[in-house]
């Protein structure tokens, strides 16, 4: 690769049984980039982001997160596995995925979540994760609940808080899969906002995401995943007032 | 004071009370450390049973799912009479067991004897305990408790919220971290209501130990009894004993669901 992205991903294909859901696609995201993944549903843009963390097991194609491939080899029935796990691992916490559904571990305080992988999987000294994990609980506006468990907060605030516990990694590349879709229309914006403050940061962000608004506004790269191919991509300027794809015509047309 | 003693004393329950207070009282003593230590031990063999018996590969499901079956299967007096009377059939004096007297053994015929005096030793030595009533009670409640408690580790794990451990492995946690960290917290948590029942069966259940000898709660009614033939108070002390017992284990687990639900009761403000 002549310079060294951020993360790229080449020709990714996805199967599940005989369905195709990625037939190939192509991304590549430098230092403070954010990519907006729109599509409609099936489109297989979830599939796609979950495919670079391998929470699911691309059938082929490659991921480089700052140049190293993660190796993957192939076994019976065309599928693939990790060459290895430890490798895996120690990407995936490079990365870091703020999910639709939250998923905040619901037996810990929020500060408790922050702290987790810093202590758990970095090695951070716990003392030291507290005063970051507090700093990132400011930062979203969520130091007043660091006490409270998950199951005690609004929708929108489990939402900030699992972007601070993202946060707490310093992660190179942040995953965001549908993160507004589950909130109620009143709470998005609270997340959005918080979102917009990263990019403005200078965040690299793939945001896999419904809100128009934001891919537009927020993102300087769009990418438009149509039947497990990139069907329209580029800056969101040029595609959402110059789109050459039909398709997307017809999305953005209902969307809007 | 003295008045009201006197009065008292022409109750017999009361007198029967005074005279055998120590023994219920050293019977309470054994069922409690009988059921506290084969509950302690038995989690011991509940945790990995239960891991096993989820997991998706044959030679670490079936291994659990048969000892679970087998102790979930049969009775505890069952298991408990197998032990206490069906070890001694087959190892019976093991600890006098003499090694085979061969002249000039050959090289092979050597090698036999040395493993025949290993197992022998072993025999004995497990011989040695199994002659312990007390040793053959703590095995059974211990095999049993960790059987039904490894079932309820299982269905505890079941319904961890899949979405926490894909969580965990987005944060590169391995396997051991996601177990330690996040699977087993939050299964022990959901575990806890269905776990005091499980002690409190396992209260009530050693009484069987009563039945090889031990002078357990129900051992030392059974004493009582037979010193007196007052078998309604021998029993209805025992039994208001057991109660007493059950009532400071359905504390100490409210105590502990205070401190451990905090996170699924509605918020305290």
């Amino acid at each position: 690769m002549s310079q060294q992205a951020t993360l790229a991903v080449k020709d990714l294909h996805k199967t599940f049984g005989s369905h195709k859901v990625l037939k190939g696609i192509d991304l590549t995201a430098n230092q403070g980039d954010v990519i907006s993944i729109l599509g409609s549903s099936g489109s297989g843009k979830s599939t796609f982001l979950r495919c670079i963390n391998l929470l699911e097991m691309p059938n082929a194609g490659d991921v480089y997160v700052k140049g190293e491939l993660i190796k993957m080899k192939n076994v019976k029935g065309g599928e693939r596995l990790p060459v290895d796990q430890k490798q895996v691992e120690a990407i995936r916490s490079r990365l870091a995925m703020v999910f639709q559904g939250f998923n905040l571990w619901s037996h810990m305080t929020v500060l408790e979540n922050i702290i987790e992988a810093p202590v758990h999987v970095l090695g951070v000294p716990k003392k030291e994760a507290i005063e970051q994990g507090e700093a990132l609980l400011q930062k979203v506006g969520l130091y007043e609940r660091k006490g409270y468990y998950p199951g005690h907060l609004s929708g929108g605030q489990q939402q900030r808080a699992a972007i601070a516990r993202a946060l707490a990694v310093d992660p190179e590349v942040m995953l965001f899969d549908e993160p507004t879709s589950a909130l109620d229309p009143e709470l998005v914006g609270e997340v959005l906002t918080v979102m917009r403050e990263l990019a403005e940061e200078g965040r690299t962000m793939l945001v896999v995401t419904h809100e128009m608004a934001f891919a537009r506004d927020v993102s300087n790269k769009v990418m438009f995943l149509h039947q497990g191919l990139v069907e329209e991509q580029g800056a969101p300027e040029d595609i959402f007032n110059n789109p050459t794809s039909e398709r997307f015509k017809q999305f953005i047309s209902t969307v809007y | 004071m003295n008045a009201i003693g006197q009065w008292l004393m022409q109750f017999e329950y009361v007198q029967l009370l005074q005279q055998e207070w120590p023994l219920y009282l050293e019977g309470m003593w054994t069922t409690f450390w009988l059921v506290a230590l084969s509950l302690f031990l038995g989690l011991f063999i509940a945790v990995p049973a239960g891991i096993m018996r989820n997991s998706s590969q044959a030679k670490w499901r079936l291994p659990a799912w048969a000892f679970i079956y087998f102790f979930r299967g049969t009775p505890l007096l069952i298991q408990l009479f197998l032990i206490y009377y069906g070890a001694g059939q087959f190892l019976g004096g093991a600890d006098s067991w003499q090694v085979t007297q061969v002249d000039n053994p050959s090289a092979w015929q050597q090698i036999v004897l040395v493993l025949q005096s290993v197992w022998f030793s072993l025999c004995g030595y497990i011989w040695h305990w199994l002659q312990e009533a007390w040793f053959c009670a703590l095995l059974a409640f211990t095999l049993n408790t960790g059987a039904y408690t490894a079932e309820i580790v299982r269905g505890s794990i079941n319904t961890m919220p899949v979405g926490e451990i894909e969580a965990a492995k987005a944060f590169g946690m391995n396997q051991v971290k996601i177990m330690s960290r996040i699977i087993l917290p939050s299964a022990f948590r959901r575990a806890l209501p269905a776990y005091s029942n499980e002690v409190i069966f396992m209260l009530h259940g050693s009484a069987l130990a009563g039945v090889v000898t031990i002078v357990d709660l129900t051992g030392a009614a059974r004493i009582v009894n037979s010193r007196y033939y007052a078998p309604f108070e021998a029993f209805i002390t025992a039994g208001l004993l057991y109660m007493l017992m059950t009532f400071v284990i359905v504390y100490v687990f409210k105590l502990w669901e205070k401190r451990w639900h905090k996170h699924l009761k509605p918020l305290q403000v």
